[in-house]
């Protein structure tokens, strides 16, 4: 699967009747393969900006680029088919079976019926539900775990070089959320593709993200490794965020101690 | 009742006529429900001025209504067919445009980030999510239609409404009775029907 590099320079958006902007100027340079997430407090723009990138939410100046050529200028609809996607609430279609859930992409991209079987086949294994169980079943009948994990499966389906992740944990409990986080990184490793994720659970991001970006108020307060934010806080309310982190030990524990 | 056991073919004759009608009118009732339907599901205040007006065709009597059709456009079928047209507007429309409402936000924002066409997201997500409301309008439409299509048998449009009002003239009262009893038969069997309908689409197998 390849990997989209995004670029966003000079993002803003504004609300109609608004008298500032929601979100912006932001500059912001994803690597390709690169995991980012969006932390900041409800109301800071994460979301807003995460929609930028897939045009959900239009934009009123700046643009974004991805793999080189300006969003604007390609097809709304294309674009998104190519974009990943996954939100708290899963959004599966609750009419469609699991794999129909999954393959959905895969069939708007007309793909030929064996090769979308196949990847429903491989994407229920990749996030380890088991297809001969799950295939059929309805989203009402998987617990709230399951469907994070139709939703991860689904986002990825049709080989996206941009994966759009929005607090897709958000409503579960702390030890499923655990367990999927952890397997959320071993599935982007796996699979390489660009992620972009909305979390505003500091520790969340530490765990999962190479770098990351806080939001406040609609513009970047900071950007940068975790460890990094966590040892020189640009501003006081970085240092606030992340103050009572947890997962900064772990990850601290992890690095490797050079001699 | 003798009526009935006497002549069945006839009245099975004018029962057939009746649900021809009657299925004739639904079905252009939907065809112009639905697009009115997901115009009032998309604009909140398109839906008010729009609901308000169907809703005040609704409140016409019917006799009165078919008096002025009759004026409009002669006896025969034609006069009772608009009317049936224009009375489940308000029914139809108004199920049509909750249904399509009452889905969940996330799954309509899913079905546009990934990448499906408005037309998409109407035919593959909404659509079939909003079915079992929908159903829920055309079976209530339906069973007022059968009901109001015995007024057709006054403005020679046949059916079962000509052994009532055969009846009323001749005061006939076994006519009556029979045509009654026909017109509720039907009534009941498609309500039956679409409420089976609508129970699977609810808790349906489709894939």
């Amino acid at each position: 699967m390849s990997a989209a590099r995004v670029v966003l320079e000079g993002v803003r958006v504004r609300y109609a009747g608004a008298d500032r902007d929601a979100l912006g100027p932001i500059d912001l340079d994803v690597a390709a393969g690169e995991f980012i997430a969006l932390v900041g407090p409800s109301g800071c723009g994460k979301t807003t900006l995460l929609r930028t990138v897939n045009r959900l939410q239009p934009i009123d100046a700046g643009r974004i680029t991805i793999d080189g050529t300006n969003s604007e200028e390609l097809d709304p609809v294309t674009l998104r088919r190519s974009i990943g996607y996954a939100i708290q609430a899963t959004g599966l279609f609750s009419h469609m079976s699991v794999a129909r859930n999954v393959g959905i992409v895969p069939e708007l991209l007309r793909w030929d019926r064996a090769r979308i079987d196949a990847r429903i086949d491989a994407m229920l294994e990749l996030v380890r539900l088991d297809p001969v169980r799950y295939r059929d079943r309805r989203p009402r009948e998987l617990s709230g775990g399951e469907a994070q994990r139709v939703g991860v499966a689904r986002a990825l389906a049709g080989e996206p070089r941009l994966l759009l992740m929005d607090e897709p944990f958000g409503a579960l409990d702390a030890i499923v959320r655990r367990e999927l986080q952890h397997e959320l990184r071993d599935i982007i490793a796996r699979v390489g593709t660009t992620t972009i994720f909305v979390t505003h659970d500091v520790n969340e991001a530490v765990r999962l993200a190479d770098r990351i970006v806080v939001l406040h108020d609609g513009r970047i307060e900071q950007c940068g490794e975790p460890l990094e934010l966590a040892d020189r806080p640009a501003t006081a309310f970085v240092r606030a965020l992340f103050a009572s982190d947890d997962a900064i030990a772990e990850r601290r524990a992890a690095r490797p101690v050079h001699p | 009742m003798s009526y009935l056991l006497a002549h069945p073919a006839r009245v099975g004759a004018l029962a057939l006529a009746h649900a021809a009608l009657v299925t004739g009118a639904l079905a252009a009732a939907c065809a112009i429900a639905l697009p009115l339907g997901v115009l009032a599901a998309r604009n909140a205040r398109g839906s008010v001025v729009l609901l308000g007006a169907l809703g005040a065709i609704y409140t016409i009597p019917s006799l009165a209504l078919l008096a002025l059709l009759v004026a409009a456009c002669g006896l025969g079928s034609l006069p009772i067919f608009v009317a049936l047209v224009a009375y489940a507007q308000f029914v139809l429309v108004r199920n049509i445009a909750a249904g399509i409402r009452s889905i969940d936000p996330a799954e309509r924002d899913a079905a546009v980030a990934m990448g499906m066409t408005p037309r998409d997201v109407l035919m593959r997500v909404e659509f079939p999510l909003a079915m079992p409301v929908i159903v829920g309008g055309v079976r209530i439409a339906a069973v007022a239609m059968i009901a109001l299509a015995t007024l057709g048998g006054y403005v020679g449009a046949g059916g079962l409404g000509s052994l009532i009002f055969t009846g009323l003239a001749l005061h006939h009262t076994d006519e009556i009775v029979a045509g009654s009893i026909a017109s509720a038969t039907l009534a009941v069997l498609v309500d039956v029907t679409l409420r089976g309908v609508e129970r699977a689409l609810r808790y349906g197998v489709s894939r």
